[in-house]
């Protein structure tokens, strides 16, 4: 009886500390806030990064965008977010004057606020935690000076998204790393049109030894552009971001280099952050730079079938 | 033949002869002819010593045009008809991604997958028909409510299974397959091989012509457009177009199977879709959620400039081909001009502003002197 009793109360109590274990995993809820829609290739893989997240630290997190590049529901996203009270806010800031106000309430109501991917200089004055992410500039001026270095004197810098700060910034970054000779080139997101006008950029404009892109939907189509125009050997490319065709390029000699920020990494750690301050109080003492990684024709190989899964 | 008219006021007025020049001059067409007869004149002042009119230059802008027109070929068709339809663009998504995921994923052969695409575009332009149709609601919001749907599915459907939204490597799959020579690549290149040689066009640095040959897209769009204005003005099936946009039930009451001929026309524009998704991906190597954004208002502001009224009952395909020609050329002809590309959309619109503009003031004129 004595025993049996002894071994009843151990049960409920190893039920208890089991049920309590699980429900303290269940209460913390992250919500994450971006700017980029999911069905951007890049930001696909910042979901990745977060889904896996959530499955490790066993936590429960939402990701919201808006549906297109929009400041303004951005920031009503991140008032509804707040107003749920979440665990933790993930948000990358794009635009610190559209969405500075509701990053500020949001702090305000004493949610833990991250900010990832954009916005690494303004976080500390909306009061965000910690920033994830990569510095647009100085990426670009690492993949102007590689072109310099290898001697181009006149580029051009693709931007499939004029108005984007980021981006901009890159193009700038590029444009001075390179010492002032490139001018931006804005095309539409259409992958016939983007090859198209850089086909007929070039002609129009024969001296340019180099080309930077911003991202995989752009640099799919220059490279194509380049190989029917008979000028792959002769440019120097190089592009932001990976993709599957981007690896292959790179394998095959094709292009230069590619600026990968690891955006996985800004998917996965705030969450892991956020889920670890709810739990333990923990915090980095200094922001994660995740990038700029420059995969160049040497290491692309490697890369090729994690890029494959998704995560780079 | 003024004369004629006055002379026999009595007699049948279906039985006069109008002169071939009249004729051609009440055509919907016909300002979006001057129109792009207007844009191309501008460009060959600003831009002639560019390579904008070299063999190469006018190929790339005519295959800009070329995807668009393909388009507003059928959504001419179908604005006739009294409809619009608003998922287009992401039917262009959609059946790209129709085609590659099997392809590229599950190991199917590229042709099946080409043929699945068009398939699932039957059944969507079918469910747009029978909605509209059978609901009575505006086409306007039940395409825009698909245009959605179709969208997101894309996406949803592309994570889950790839966990990217992009897929590529088509390329390889696409290399000796039979359906796909029909849709990608180019025609005529034994020709343009000959031409090169004999030099009447230009060679590159490694001895092949400056184009390889006409692009299948272009070769599509014109195949579209006589096929097209054939049936509109030589068969019933084209009288019954014009009376359902003109008036459904009169239309209805005379006998046009209204039900029938608006389902064939949904049908249609998303086969066109489908047709300008294959000639992409097989032309990228790729495919992407995010392809056909915002194609839909190009190709009905295409229809427009080649004379469609919003309203249905009139308008026509060659117009719709001219729109399309303007709007690619203005698009591809900016970056001859040496303009900022910032400033490409004011660009762009005030180009389309003309033209349109320039359109009407013809055919008013026309319609004036009669």
């Amino acid at each position: 009886m004595k025993l049996r009793t002894k071994l009843f109360a151990a049960l409920v109590a190893t039920l208890a500390l089991m049920a309590g274990d699980a429900s303290a995993a269940e209460d913390i809820r992250i919500v994450v806030v971006s700017h980029g829609q999911a069905s951007d290739p890049f930001w696909s893989v910042v979901k990745n990064g977060v889904d896996a997240a959530q499955k490790d630290m066993g936590v429960k997190v939402e990701y919201l965008a808006p549906d297109t590049f929009d400041m303004v529901r951005m920031a009503q996203l991140i008032d509804a977010a707040a107003a749920s009270k979440p665990d933790g806010l993930v948000v990358s800031i794009p635009d610190a004057d559209a969405l500075g106000e509701s990053i500020r309430a949001a702090v305000g109501a004493g949610i833990p606020v991250v900010s990832m991917n954009s916005g690494s200089d303004v976080r500390k004055k909306l009061g965000a935690l910690l920033h994830v992410g990569q510095t647009e500039y100085e990426a670009g001026l690492g993949g102007g000076e590689r072109m310099k270095d290898a001697g181009v004197t006149k580029a051009v810098c693709i931007n499939q998204e004029v108005g984007n700060v980021a981006l901009d910034l890159r193009c700038d970054g590029f444009r001075d790393g390179l010492g002032g000779a490139s001018e931006v080139l804005a095309v539409s997101m259409d992958p016939t049109e983007i090859r198209n006008a850089m086909a007929a950029y070039l002609t129009k404009n024969p001296d340019v030894g180099g080309i930077l892109t911003l991202g995989p939907t752009a640099a799919e189509p220059v490279l194509a552009a380049l190989e029917n125009e008979g000028l792959a050997a002769a440019k120097k490319f190089g592009t932001f971001d990976l993709s599957p065709g981007v690896l292959k390029a790179l394998a095959d000699g094709k292009m230069m280099f590619a600026i990968d920020q690891q955006q996985y990494l800004q998917g996965y750690l705030p969450v892991v952050v956020l889920t670890l301050h709810a739990r333990y109080g923990l915090l980095p003492g200094a922001d994660v730079l995740t990038g700029p990684g420059f995969v160049t024709p040497d290491n692309a190989a490697q890369v090729i079938q994690l890029s494959k899964e998704g995560i780079r | 033949m003024a004369e004629q008219t006055v002379s026999a006021p009595g007699a049948d007025e279906r039985l006069l002869k109008t002169p071939l020049s009249r004729k051609l001059l009440n055509r919907p067409e016909l300002g979006a002819v001057a129109g792009a007869v207007l844009v191309f004149f501008f460009f060959g002042i600003v831009a002639g010593d560019s390579g904008m009119f070299s063999l190469k230059g006018i190929v790339n802008f005519l295959e800009v045009s070329a995807l668009l027109g393909i388009l507003a070929i059928a959504v001419s068709l179908l604005m006739i008809g009294g409809e619009f339809d608003l998922s287009v663009g992401s039917m262009i998504g959609a059946a790209g991604v129709v085609i590659a995921i099997p392809a590229v994923q599950f190991g199917w052969p590229l042709w099946l997958c080409i043929v699945l695409a068009f398939g699932v575009a039957a059944a969507v332009g079918y469910a747009n028909g029978m909605i509209t149709v059978k609901t009575g609601l505006p086409s306007f919001i039940v395409t825009l409510a698909v245009l959605f749907i179709l969208r997101g599915l894309t996406i949803g459907a592309t994570r889950l299974i790839t966990g990217r939204t992009q897929v590529s490597g088509i390329r390889d799959v696409a290399r000796d397959d039979w359906l796909a020579a029909i849709f990608g690549g180019d025609a005529f290149t034994g020709l343009f091989a000959w031409m090169a040689e004999a030099g009447i066009i230009e060679k590159r640095m490694d001895g092949l012509p400056v184009v390889p040959g006409v692009p299948m897209s272009i070769v599509w769009f014109v195949i579209l457009g006589t096929l097209a204005t054939w049936l509109l003005l030589r068969t019933s099936f084209g009288n019954w177009i014009f009376a359902c946009g003109g008036d459904k039930i009169a239309a209805r009451n005379v006998g046009v199977p209204v039900t029938r001929v608006k389902v064939l026309l949904f049908i249609f524009t998303a086969c066109a879709a489908t047709l300008v998704a294959t000639i992409q991906v097989l032309d990228a190597g790729s495919a992407d959620t995010n392809r056909g954004l915002l194609k839909e208002f190009e190709a009905i502001i295409a229809a427009v400039i080649g004379g469609c009224l919003l309203t249905g009952g009139y308008g026509s395909a060659i117009g719709a081909m001219f729109g399309a020609i303007i709007f690619g050329t203005v698009q591809m002809g900016i970056f001859y001009t040496g303009v900022n590309t910032d400033w490409f959309k004011v660009f762009l619109g005030v180009m389309l502003l003309i033209a349109v503009l320039f359109n009407s003031y013809i055919r008013k004129k026309v319609t004036e002197a009669r």
